[in-house]
Order: C-alpha cells, then structure tokens, then sequence
C-alpha cells in the first residue's frame, strides 16, 4: 500500500477493497473445502523455524477457528467498505487495516504458541495506531489504555507459553511450542504430572491475558474507550476481542484439564458480574457508542458464561456465540457508526425522531436491536439460549465447579438487555423530530443498505437454521470439551494431519460423535425452531 | 637458575586488536595531513580496517579454548562472537558518524581514532582471563571514551558529561583494582581460571583465603556493576548519554555494556562455586535495574534520556540472562550472545534515527522535537518505529525471541522470579517506547519546524538495524549455532 500515490484516494480505496474481498472469497472456499464430523486440524501447513527451541511455522484450521476466520473476512469488508468516509492519510489507514485483518486471522490460524502470540501481539499495534491518528476527541487515551492493557495482559501469556513448552520437554522429552504436542502431553495426563501448582499458575497467565482481551468485566475499561474514539473502519475491533475468547477455548480449556474445577467458579462469578454490570451501565450512558460497548461488555460474559459451562452445550453456545455476537454487534457499530458521523455526535439527546426520517436506517437498526437483546428468531437468542443451557445442566449436575446460582442470576441479563436496547431506540428513534438538524439527515445510501443487509441475513440465518453453523463445529466442541473436562485416558488429543493420508474419524472421535447422538435425540421444539438438547 | 622461556605467541588471537589499533594511528596521521577538510577518507580506511579485522576474527575462530602470550590472551568461541558484536557496532557507528559531525559543526578527525581505539580496548577486555588485561582494556575502553563524550568542547552539555563521566569512571576503576588487589592476594593469582578451580572445600586451605576472595569478586563486580549502569550505580548514565554527541552515545551504550557484561558473564561463570554468597545480592540488583530503569524511564522527557534509562533496564535483563544461563563443562552463552547482538543493533539503530534531529549544530533531543519526523524523514521514522517494537519485545522482530530465550534458560534455571519481574516490567517499558514512537510517526509537530534533510549514511544505518533484528528472528537458529560453534 505504501507504493500507491497518495493522490488518488479512489484507487487506493479500490485496491484495498479488492484485497479485503478476495481475502473474504478465499475464506468462504475454505469453509466448502472443510470437513466436519472431524475435530482434527484441516487444512494444516507446517515448517520449520527454529527447531532448536520447537518453534514452527504451523497453521491449521478446526470448527471453531473456521467461523472466526469467516467472521474477521466478513468485518473486513466492511471495515474496508465503511472506511471510504475517510479522507486523511489514506495509504497508511488502508496498509493498518488490511495488517490488522492479516494479524486476526493469524491469531485464529496459528497452531504454535510462539506464532500465535506473534500474530497476537501484532494486531495491538495496528489497531493502536489506528485509534490514535484516526479516532475522535480522546483519542491519545484510548490508544495507550488499548496498547498498555493489552500488551501488560499477554506478556504474563508468554512466561506462561514458556513455562508450557519447559513442561512438554518434561513430558516428552522434546522440546516443543505446538499446541498438539502440548495437548497430546495433556491429553495423556504426563505434562502436568505432580505440578498443580505451576498448572495453575499458567492457566491464569493465558486465561487472564484472554479476559482482557475478551474483555472481561474488571477488564472491559480499554474496550469502552476503544469502542468510542475508533475511527469509522474500526469494525474489526468486534473481530479483535474474539480473540480473546477463542484463547480461551483454544487454550484454556484443552491445555489445563485439572484446573478447570477450581477455576471455573472464579471465572464464571466475573462473567456473571459482567453481563449484570455491563447491562446496568450501558442503560444509565448517555453515548450512543458507549451504550454498544457496555452492550458487548453483558455480551461477552454470556459468551465466557457458555465456554466454562463444563457441558457441550454450553460451550457449543459460547462458540456461537462467538461468531453471532460478532455479527450482531458489528451490525450495530457499523449503524451507530454511520449515524453518529452524519449526526456530528455521539450523545443520545442529539438525536429523536430518526424513524420518520429514516425509515431503511430505522429497520436495519431493529434488526440489530433484536438480535442484540437474543429475542427468538435471530442468533442472539440461540447463542444464549444454549450458553443458559449448559450452565443450568452443569449447576444441577455439580459438575465442572458451575453453580446453579451463575445461571439464575446471567439470565436476569437479558432482562436488563431488553431494557437498554428499547431505551436506547425509543430515545433515538421516538419522539420529536423538530430538531433541524435531524431534518437535514438523509437515509442510507444503497451500497449502505446492502452492508446491513449482508448483516441482517447471516442474523437470521443463525436463528433459524443455527445448523448450518453447528454442524461444521460440531465435532471440535465436542472433543474440547472432553478434552478440558474427562479424566486422563478418555481425553482425545489432536493428530497431525499427514500422518494418516486419509483422515479416517479417530476412535475417540466416532466415541465423541456416538455420544453426541445419543444425547441428542430429543430435539425440542422450542418457538418453532429446532434446539438440540441433552436428554437429562 | 631462574630460565626465562619465551612464551608461546598465537599472533592470530591478537590480529584483530592489532588491525584496529593500526587502522586508528593511520587515521591521525591522515587527519594530521589533511586537517579539517575531509574526514571521509579515514571513515573510510576505519570501515575498511574494521572489516580486516571481522574477517580475521572469523577466520580465527574456533571452539576450543586456547590461551596465548603466557595465558595473557584468550580465544574461544564466546569472545570471538563479542569481537565480532563488538566490530559490528564500531561500523555502524562509522556510518552515521560523519554526516551527523559535520552537521553538528564538530568535524573532527580524532573521533575515529579515539572510536577505533576504544573498541580496541574492549575486544582486548573479552579475549582474557587475566585481570590485569581486563583492567587495561577497561581503561582503554573508557579513557577514549571520555575524550568522546566531551567532543562537542563548545557545549556545555558535553563538557558536563564528559567530567561526570570520567569521575565516575575513573571512581569505579579503583573499585575495580581494588577487588583486583584483594583477588591476588587470596588466589596469588590473577587468573580468572584459577578461580574456576577453586571451590569451597579447597578454598581457605594453604595459601587461598576465602574472606579476600569474596571481597575481591564482590569489589570487582562492583565496577563492573558501574561500567555497565545497574542500578544502584546507573547515576551517570542519563547524563553522559544525554550530554554526549549522539553518535558517541550510540557507540558507547553498546560497546562499553557488551565488553563489560560479557567480563561479568565470565567473572560468574568462573566463580561458580561461590554461587549462593553472591546470587541473593544479584538477584536483587537485576530486579533494582529493571524496575528503577523502566520506571525512571516514564518520568524523561528527553529522547535520549529516556533510550539511557531503557538501555539500564537492559542491563537488568541481560544480567537475568547472564544468571540464567546453563553452567557446567561448557557454558552456553547463545542467550547472552543472542542478546547483546539483539541489544546493540537496536540501541545503534536507535540513535542513528535521532541524529536526523540534529542542525546546524543547533541540537534538540526533547520527545517534541521528534514531533513530525514521519514527513521530514520517512525512513528514520519508520526504521525507529520498528526498533521500538523491537525493544519492547514485540514479536516478529529479535527483541521478543531474546526475551524468550532469556524465559527458558531462567526456567531452567529455576529463577522463576526473575522471569516474572522481567515480564511486568517489558509492560511498563512499552508505554514510554510507544511515547517516542507516537511523537515520531503520529504528533503533529510545533512550532518551527527544521527543514527535511536525509543524510545517507544515518539512513543506511537505520535500515541495516531495521532489517537487523527482522532478520535476526528469521534466522535464530542458525545465528544459536554460529554462537554455539
């Protein structure tokens, strides 16, 4: 990008829209070439890079890193798309965001801990710059919170990654970054042998790097002030903070199987504080974009509420929840971007009586507005839905560490989440329209229209026919699941793909897929839609 | 009958430092011919003698250890690689030394020389187990020095620096003569090796004594402790870098820290087995480092003060890395090594972009004149950002696959501890690197602004360091296994 003249915004937005969609085709082939039913690594690629310390170049696509890359393609088309409102040193904007788009993707691909955190670490300072050169008012601190927060989270992450791969010499005898020799090591109960305490101590290096990222109530301050003062393209933060929790799932759980008892409550309390405080403070903002970030704050807890579940459900609703949340509120920001940059302001008071003027804005805005508070029908309900699920069954079971309390009290959220939400569109879409300004306002433009759209039908999608999605996701959920929560022995571990030419379904995953069956076959009718659920 | 045999003579291990030294006295005699008119030509015969001397360097470098002029010299692989880091940064620094001069209007032939020399005096300081030598190469090193740091004779700043610099200095050398005496008169030798064979059954027995022999290697790695700033002794560290030339900075921060760690690595791994009376009181001045540099560092407002304090929190980390690393029949030093290379690059690199700030002899170095740099002077901007990172510990670049190696030997080591405050503290030091590279790339400048002007020779450097520690993650292993060779 930085080869192009600086002259000629068109092209340089062109060439970076082309990129960002060929990037989202070659995804979307990814995903017909995936297998599901297999919970092993697709896809792989594997060199080396520094054999002396067991760092490769390894890459690898599963069930639940797949939807993420499709999530991270999709927002940056958008973000790409939405950013032809920018106008002030457009080489280096289009060269940091399609870098932040490449680092994303990484970070979702990577299958070595010395990669993964490359990649990792890579996106902050993109996003960074972004904020701090592009953003609004309060930029400056917005930017060093974003870069501070994050990189103090992940440095801990690296003691801990080192401390992992000391430990699969240990076990193994080698050396090794990769997450499957190290899940292997798990798997077979040798890598943490007689070292509970240092298992701990890593568990909450990783885990505590991911809450910050997710973010995690006390965690979420960076995200609040990020979410305000990015720039207009900055729809890939709603792909960035999936980072934090596909770490969790990809790392957490799997990695540390004897921990997850004891952590599991500490966990699940802050998730739950999370979806309360997170809903309660986004109904007393008075910034539009403060109220989605407080939004995706309650939203996230019930993701991280899902993921540390113990049960499958559960975490089959956090994966989802993932990817729907993703949707959902990229749909919002995208909107609340785009309305707040004609409105010249973020306050709420600004605005009133929209609907009349904005009919198309005003629909496209309920759609998102819907989803967001999981009404039935849209993906929202199905991700929390199944989140809720599998903390009830986990909390009458006293499997896992989950409390029954945890679930109650999460779905009073989404009350809360019913009363923002309308509060926040009867103030900007209700009531007096007099204000010349609002008079001044046109609706959207098609190509606009056609992003929201776009939005709007993977929404409906994933409340209706969720199949499409779990189905791909499936047999990873399952396998780690059992992974994190089954006793040495009957813990599937990752193979390499190669080493069988043919990926036949390993014994531990027709046994997973077998389980999954007989636990399915009560499938209820729930609101006319088709929710799998466990026969308890 | 007292027989005098002359000593074996290895006139390979000494090439090198003879090479330097020569080049250096060819330097003044060409400046005493052309005085004041151009300096390019003995910038030119120093690169070209420093790369004589690199080759020789590699070319005499070999894995077992072997001892020269009546065991005075050492070669071994570990103070080759240092000659070589050492060579590395001398022709870094000749690179942006004459543009930055010139315009600093100090044009003068003898910085050379005097650079030449210096480096001279440090690779004689790696290559010896003798304390004597060491204690010469030491005061080579640092009397040269201290004629750099005051180059700019009409600044102030300069002046100040140099005399802080030479009191201390000089303060600190009789720290380290002094450990030296009592060291000789509990060993009645000054050989580092004899120390490697003594232990703590054989010691206060016969003639050693154990009270001076402590006594010595604590006074010694005292004045080792102020030649490479760790705290508590780093209090003349800002203001000599502040007050010195940039490029004198540059080349000092890098040459006199890795000559000196790499003596203390030495001294350590020698005086092994007195390991539990001194590893307490390291472990404590590696935490006091990397805590007081880092955070000192969020208070400066000047550049190069903040790059001074960084440079003592880096001395914090290499002294992990030197507790760290693996003992025994053959210490690996590949981390240590790792790191200094990591270190020096970066830091020349560093300096090498802020020499854009100078003009007309008018210098500026506060975190407001950086303001803009990214249009005066793109590639000084971009190459600074990405030495930054670098120093941050960012991945892909070195600075971070240094870290690493530093967690997995203090793993091994069991200094977990370490490991940890190391982490914390790279968090504190991303907010003061990030601040120099905001004002470079992002703040829009004040005031009057110095007109664009884009010296070759500092840029060449930048983008050598930039590519450096690019390069030098991309290639670990083999780079471990020259080490290691």
């Amino acid at each position: 990008m930085f080869f192009l003249p600086e002259n000629k915004p068109k092209l340089i937005k062109g060439i970076a829209f082309a990129v960002s969609l060929i990037t989202f085709g070659i995804s979307l082939f990814i995903l017909n070439e995936f297998q599901p039913g297999n919970f092993h690594f697709q896809l792989m690629e594997h060199y080396y890079w520094i054999p002396s310390l067991g760092i490769s170049y390894q890459m690898g696509i599963d069930g639940i890193s797949l939807w993420m890359v499709i999530l991270t393609t999709f927002l940056g088309v958008v973000s790409v798309a939405l950013s032809k409102y920018e106008t002030r040193r457009l080489r280096i904007f289009f060269a940091l965001l399609l870098l932040l788009e490449t680092s994303l993707i990484g970070t979702f691909l990577a299958l070595d801990l010395v990669l993964f955190y490359s990649f990792f670490e890579l996106l902050l300072f993109p996003m960074a710059f972004l904020i701090w050169i592009w953003g609004d008012e309060n930029r400056k601190l917005a930017a060093t919170r974003f870069f501070i927060y994050l990189f103090g989270g992940s440095i801990l992450m690296l003691v801990g990654m080192v401390i992992l791969a000391h430990q699969t010499k240990l076990a193994t005898g080698h050396i090794s970054f990769s997450i499957l020799d190290i899940q292997a090591a798990a798997a077979n109960g040798t890598l943490w042998k007689g070292a509970f305490p240092l298992e701990q101590f890593v568990f909450w290096t990783l885990a505590i790097a991911f809450l910050i990222k997710s973010p995690s109530f006390p965690f979420h301050t960076w995200l609040v002030d990020s979410y305000t003062q990015a720039p207009i393209g900055a729809v890939l933060l709603g792909a960035l903070i999936k980072t934090g929790v596909y770490g969790l799932i990809r790392f957490c759980l799997p990695l540390f199987p004897e921990v997850q008892a004891q952590a599991t409550p500490i966990i699940l309390t802050l998730a739950v504080i999370g979806i309360l405080y997170g809903a309660i403070l986004a109904a007393v903002q008075t910034d539009v974009k403060k109220v989605i970030a407080f939004s995706s704050v309650s939203h996230v807890g019930f993701i991280i509420l899902g993921v540390f579940s113990a049960s499958q459900i559960g975490l089959m609703g956090g994966v989802l929840g993932g990817f729907f949340h993703g949707v959902a509120s990229g749909l919002l920001i995208t909107l609340i971007a785009l309305i707040c940059m004609r409105r010249g302001s973020r306050n709420i008071t600004a605005f009133g009586g929209l609907k009349a003027q904005m009919p198309i804005f005003a629909t496209l805005f309920l759609v998102a507005l819907i989803a967001a508070i999981g009404l039935p029908g849209t993906n929202g309900f199905i991700s929390e839905f199944l989140s809720l699920l599998g903390a009830f069954q986990s909390g009458y079971a006293q499997i896992g560490g989950v409390s029954v309390v945890f679930a109650i009290i999460a779905t009073t959220g989404v009350i809360f989440a019913v009363i923002y939400m309308l509060l926040l569109m009867q103030k900007m879409f209700y009531g007096p329209d007099d204000n010349p300004k609002i008079q001044a306002l046109r609706d959207l433009h098609p190509w606009e229209i056609a992003i929201g759209v776009a939005f709007s039908i993977l929404i409906f999608v994933g409340g209706v026919i969720p199949s499409v999605f779990t189905r791909t996701m499936e047999a990873s959920v399952i396998a780690t699941n059992l992974m994190a929560q089954s006793g040495v022995g009957d813990r599937p571990a990752w193979k390499y793909f190669g080493e069988s030419a043919d990926p036949p379904v390993e014994p531990d995953a027709s046994n997973a897929n077998a389980a999954l069956i007989s636990s399915k076959h009560t499938s209820k009718k729930i609101f006319g839609r088709e929710v799998v659920t466990l026969n308890r | 009958m007292f027989q005098f045999t002359p000593p074996q003579v290895d006139i390979i291990s000494l090439l090198p430092v003879i090479i330097i030294a020569v080049t250096g006295a060819l330097g003044l005699l060409l400046e005493i011919f052309n005085p004041h008119t151009n300096n390019k030509s003995i910038a030119i015969l120093s690169g070209f003698g420093i790369v004589i001397a690199a080759l020789f360097t590699v070319f005499g470098m070999d894995s077992t250890v072997t001892t020269t002029y009546g065991d005075l010299l050492l070669r071994d692989g570990f103070g080759s690689v240092v000659c070589l880091i050492l060579l590395l940064v001398a022709l870094l620094t000749v690179f942006f030394s004459e543009a930055y001069l010139r315009e600093k209007e100090i044009p003068y032939g003898e910085f050379y020389p005097l650079m030449l020399w210096s480096t001279a005096g440090a690779m004689i300081m790696v290559t010896t187990y003798n304390f004597l030598m060491i204690f010469i190469g030491l005061e080579v090193l640092s009397i040269s020095l201290y004629v750099l740091s005051g180059l700019s004779r009409s600044e102030e700043k300069s002046e100040e620096s140099a005399i802080k610099y030479f009191l201390l200095g000089a303060f600190s050398s009789g720290f380290l003569l002094y450990g030296i005496a009592f060291f000789f008169g509990g060993t009645s030798s000054l050989s580092l090796e004899s120390l490697s064979t003594l232990s703590f059954l054989t010691i206060g027995t016969g003639s050693t004594s154990h009270t001076l022999v402590l006594t010595g290697i604590g006074l010694i790695l005292v004045g080792l402790c102020f030649k490479s700033s760790m705290v508590p002794f780093h209090q003349w560290t800002p203001d000599v870098y502040q007050g010195a030339p940039t490029n004198v900075t540059a080349f000092m921060s890098a040459t006199s820290k890795v000559a000196a760690l790499t003596v203390f690595s030495r001294v350590l791994v020698a005086s092994h087995a007195f390991e539990a009376s001194y590893l307490p009181v390291l472990f404590c001045v590696a935490i006091l480092t990397m805590v007081v540099g880092n955070f000192a560092a969020l208070a400066q407002k000047d550049v190069k003060r903040i790059l001074a304090y960084s440079s003592i929190s880096h001395s914090g980390y290499i002294l992990v890395a030197i507790l760290a690393q693996p003992y025994g029949v053959s210490p690996d030093h590949s981390t240590l090594l790792y790191y200094l290379l990591s270190y020096s690059v970066m830091i020349v690199g560093s300096f090498a972009a802020l020499t854009a700030l100078i003009h007309k002899g008018q210098e500026d170095t506060s975190l407001a004149s950086l303001n803009g740099l990214w249009k005066r002077n793109p590639i000084n901007a971009f190459c600074l950002l990405i030495l930054m990172l670098s120093l941050v510990g960012l991945p892909p670049f070195s600075g971070f696959f240094a870290k690493v190696l530093i967690f997995k030997d203090a793993l091994g080591a069991g200094l977990l501890p370490l490991a940890i405050v190391l982490a914390l503290t790279s968090i504190v030091s991303a907010a003061y690197y990030l601040r120099i590279a905001y004002s470079a790339f992002v703040s829009e400048p004040e005031g009057v602004q110095l007109e664009s002007k884009n010296p070759l020779g500092a840029q060449v450097t930048c983008i050598l360091a930039a590519a450096g520690v690019l390069l030098m993650s991309v290639f670990l292993s083999p780079i471990t296994q020259f080490f290691n060779r």
